[in-house]
């Protein structure tokens, strides 16, 4: 498929409340599979996804977290976290446990304008 | 205009899968096309044959199938969501098929508007 | 863009979120999030702010299911699916802020 489109993932739920944080995971490697141009967007308690040290063990489910870090091996690597959701959220950047671009909201909204197909989960 | 459509919410717990539906009914009605409808996460349960609503209540699965069947609108269900759920061939409504994640990639870029309903 | 909306802003963030995020566009509230368009409400004025930035839609056979057809606050828009579906069509994407 020669197309190439600008697929931009918004990630705005914690993890393992509900399923769409990793769900979201999956499409993202598909849709780079595809060629396309892939960005991931993490806003609200989507800034959770990306915190270090998750341990699963005790609520017997996969922990999913790593795969934010293999992301780069399929060249994925424009991750972009929200300023304004850090701070609503007591987090730093040194919390995530990949690297990420902060961006303000202002430049959020405007690299979502720039997008041809927007995927929330 | 060619459109896609997402819904990742069951029927009869959300209201997506009705909105949706609505949603690709205005859309034919209006002279667009509807290419492909993709069911996600629990959204996959809009596909199983077994639902059998009160007789006064509308059939959310079937009336699916009617608009596929009329409008050539292509009905796909998300195999691993699927799998994990208990949808399978054998209770897969007439109308839907099962297939995999490229498929929601695939309705992203063919169609000039991807729209998803959903929680 | 069209953002799309679909939880009340009186028991979510989502229409929080696309306000304080969204640069400009157009909005439109369907299944709970009419409740936000409606006069009188908790949220009418942070809404009433935001129609400088955005113009505001509702879905109406939304807002009549849940009996508040004649509380639609001023200068927001009513639009049935034929109007969900042009306002999807006339912009060029639309994220559902789910």
């Amino acid at each position: 498929m020669s197309e190439m489109k600008k697929f931009m993932f918004v990630n705005r739920k914690a993890p393992y409340g509900t399923i769409y944080a990793l769900e979201s995971l999956e499409v993202v490697l598909i849709t780079a599979a595809f060629d396309q141009d892939v960005s991931l967007a993490f806003l609200d308690d989507g800034v959770y996804q990306l915190k270090k040290g998750q341990q699963t063990k005790g609520i017997e489910t996969k922990n999913f977290s790593p795969a934010y870090r293999a992301l780069e091996g399929y060249d994925i690597e424009k991750l972009y976290v929200e300023k304004e959701s850090l701070e609503a959220r007591g987090i730093v950047e040194e919390d995530l446990l990949v690297d990420v671009t902060v961006l303000t909201r202002a430049e959020m909204g405007a690299l979502m304008d720039e997008q041809d197909v927007v995927l929330s989960f | 205009m060619k459109f896609g459509i997402v819904v990742n919410e069951g029927p009869y717990q959300h209201q997506a899968s009705d909105s949706a539906y609505l949603f690709a009914k205005a859309a034919i009605a209006g002279g667009h096309e509807v290419w492909r409808v993709f069911f996600y996460h629990d959204g996959v349960n809009n596909a199983s044959k077994l639902t059998e609503p009160p007789q006064d209540d509308r059939h959310i699965v079937n009336r699916w199938a009617k608009l596929a069947e009329e409008h050539k609108v292509d009905l796909v269900v998300c195999v691993a969501a699927a799998l994990r759920r208990g949808i399978k061939e054998e209770n897969l409504a007439q109308g839907f098929r099962i297939s995999g994640l490229g498929q929601l990639v695939e309705a992203g870029i063919k169609c000039d508007r991807l729209v998803t309903f959903g929680d | 863009m069209l953002h799309i909306v679909n939880k009340s802003p009186l028991s979510s963030n989502a229409l929080d979120s696309c306000l304080r995020v969204a640069q400009s566009g157009e909005i439109l509230l369907i299944e709970d999030a009419v409740y936000g368009a409606t006069g009188g409400s908790a949220y009418e004025e942070k809404l009433r702010e935001a129609m400088g930035r955005f113009k505001v839609y509702v879905l109406q056979p939304d807002l009549e299911a849940r009996g508040l057809a004649d509380r639609l606050m001023d200068g927001v828009s009513p639009v049935d699916y034929s109007g969900f579906v042009e306002l999807a069509a006339n912009n060029k994407s639309c994220q559902s802020w789910l």
